[in-house]
C-alpha cells in the first residue's frame, strides 16, 4: 500500500520539478445514499483509489474487465491502484444505477 | 395499507379494517377453479362460505437475515414472528413462494438461520434469489440450497390445481446504468415454457425485482421486464409478484396485475422521498406497521381488484 500524502502547494512544486511523481497518492471515494462521492475523480497513473461503504446496504465497485471488489458491506473499503492511463467507469453491480468515473492521466 | 378497486363481491371496507388487524405477513392466496382469490388470515368466516378452496398459498419477501442496522437490529426476529403468524393460520397454505433476498450477505450461517426459521412453516417454499442471495463468487450458496431443478440462474416453472407459476431471476449481469435484467437466454426459455398453453391458464410470475417500471431513477425495475410481459400477452389472468421495494405497491395493466410485497426486515422509502432507496430508520413502535403481509382479491374477467395489505402489527 502507497501512503498517502496531501498535495499541497510546496509538493506541486516538487512534482513540477520532478519527471514523475516521487510518491503517488491515495483517493478517496465514499459510498453514501447509493451514490458515489465525489461521481468522478482525476488522478494520475500511479495514484490509488479507495472506495469505502458507508451505507447500511452492501455495495460492489466494478469497472467492466478492469477491476471487481468484493462484497463492500458497512465501513469496508477497496482500493485499487491504477497503472495506464484512461478514462475507468465503474458502476455497482448490486445497484447498476449508482456509476462513476475514475480519469487516469 | 394501500387498497385497490373493488366491488360489491370483493371485499367491504369494514373487511378491509378487520384485515387490517390481522397480523401475518405475506399474500395468501387462494385458488378455487382456477380462479385465484385472496383469503384473509382472519377470514375465517369467508373461507368457510367457500368450502374446499383449490388452492392456498402464501408470499414473503426480503427477509434479510443477518442484516442488523438501526432500521431494524434483529430481521431474524421479525422474520420469526411473521413465521409464527403462518403456523398459526386457519387455513393451511399449499406453498409459500418468496421473492428473494432471503439473506443480507449470503453468508452460509444467514441461509442456516433463514430455513431453521422457515421451515418451520411446515410449507414447501419456492424461491427467486434476489440480489443479496447472489453475493458469493459463484453463487454456490444459493443454488445448492434453493436451485436444485431449476435453469441458468435459477429459473423455473410449475403448475398447481389449474395455475401456471413462472420463478423468475432478474438479478444477474446487471448493467452499468440500468435495472434488473433477465437477458436472452431466460427470455427464451420463457418464451417456451408458456408456448401451447392455453390462454385460458392462470399465470403467476414471480421474481424480486418488480418487472414493471416503478422508479428508474433508484433501478426500480426491469430493463427487459417488457419482453417477459410480451411473452404474457394474451393470457386472460397473469399476476406478478416481486420483492425488492420493502413497500407495497400496485398496477393492474390489461390482464396483467402487478404487485409488491412488504419485506420483513426493514422498510424503505417511497419514490423519491429520500435521498437514497436504502434502509428507512422509523420510530421503533412503528416498525411493524411497515413490514408484513399483502393478500389479492383476484378474479378473473374482472379487471377490477381488490388489495389489502396487512403488516405484521397495525
Amino acid at each position: 500500500m502507497i501512503q498517502p500524502v496531501l498535495r499541497g502547494a510546496g509538493l506541486a512544486a516538487v512534482l513540477l520539478v520532478c519527471a514523475t511523481p516521487l510518491r503517488a497518492e491515495t483517493i478517496k471515494v465514499t459510498i453514501d445514499n447509493f451514490t458515489f462521492t465525489p461521481t468522478e475523480v482525476t488522478v494520475k497513473v500511479g495514484d490509488t483509489v479507495t472506495w469505502t461503504n458507508h451505507d447500511d446496504i452492501p455495495h460492489t465497485v466494478v469497472s467492466a474487465g478492469k477491476y471487481r471488489s468484493k462484497t463492500l458491506d458497512t465501513d469496508d473499503s477497496f482500493s485499487f491502484t491504477f497503472a495506464a492511463a484512461g478514462d475507468y467507469k465503474y458502476f455497482c453491480s448490486l445497484h447498476p444505477h449508482m456509476t462513476g468515473l475514475v480519469k487516469v492521466e | 395499507m394501500s387498497l385497490g378497486d373493488h366491488d360489491e363481491n370483493g371485499v367491504s371496507r369494514r373487511k378491509v379494517l378487520e384485515c387490517m388487524t390481522w397480523a401475518g405477513t405475506g399474500v395468501l392466496w387462494t385458488l378455487s377453479g382456477g380462479v385465484p382469490r385472496s383469503l384473509g388470515l382472519v377470514d375465517a368466516a369467508r373461507a368457510a362460505e367457500q368450502p374446499a378452496p383449490g388452492l392456498t398459498f402464501l408470499q414473503i419477501s426480503d427477509s434479510h437475515v443477518g442484516f442488523d442496522k438501526p432500521a431494524n437490529p434483529n430481521a431474524t426476529g421479525t422474520l420469526e414472528e411473521a413465521v409464527n403468524r403462518i403456523k398459526a393460520m386457519p387455513v393451511k397454505p399449499a406453498f409459500m413462494i418468496h421473492t428473494g433476498d432471503i439473506s443480507h450477505l449470503s453468508k452460509a450461517a444467514e441461509f442456516d438461520d433463514a430455513d431453521r426459521i422457515i421451515s418451520q412453516s411446515r410449507l414447501d417454499v419456492h424461491y427467486v434469489p434476489g440480489e443479496h442471495d447472489f453475493l458469493d463468487e459463484d453463487v454456490k450458496l444459493y443454488k445448492e440450497r434453493y436451485g436444485k431443478g431449476t435453469r441458468g440462474s435459477g429459473w423455473y416453472s410449475f403448475d398447481a390445481n389449474g395455475v401456471h407459476f413462472v420463478g423468475l431471476v432478474n438479478v444477474v449481469d446487471l448493467k452499468a446504468g440500468g435495472l434488473g435484467n433477465l437477458g436472452a437466454e431466460q427470455l427464451a426459455w420463457l418464451e417456451q415454457d408458456l408456448k401451447g398453453r392455453s390462454k385460458s391458464t392462470p399465470i403467476v410470475v414471480f421474481a424480486h425485482i418488480p418487472l414493471w417500471t416503478v422508479y428508474p431513477q433508484w433501478g426500480w425495475g426491469t430493463e427487459d421486464g417488457g419482453r417477459a410481459l410480451d411473452s404474457l400477452k394474451g393470457f386472460g389472468s397473469v399476476t406478478v409478484l416481486n420483492g425488492h421495494i420493502h413497500q407495497v405497491m400496485q398496477k393492474v395493466e390489461g390482464n396483467v396485475t402487478f404487485h409488491t410485497a412488504r419485506s420483513t426486515a426493514f422498510p424503505q422509502p417511497a419514490p423519491g422521498t429520500a435521498p437514497s432507496p436504502g434502509p428507512m430508520k422509523v420510530e421503533d413502535a412503528r416498525l411493524r406497521s411497515l413490514l408484513g403481509i399483502a393478500s389479492i382479491d383476484f378474479k378473473v374477467g374482472d379487471e377490477r381488484l381488490a388489495i389489502i395489505d396487512t403488516p405484521l402489527a397495525g
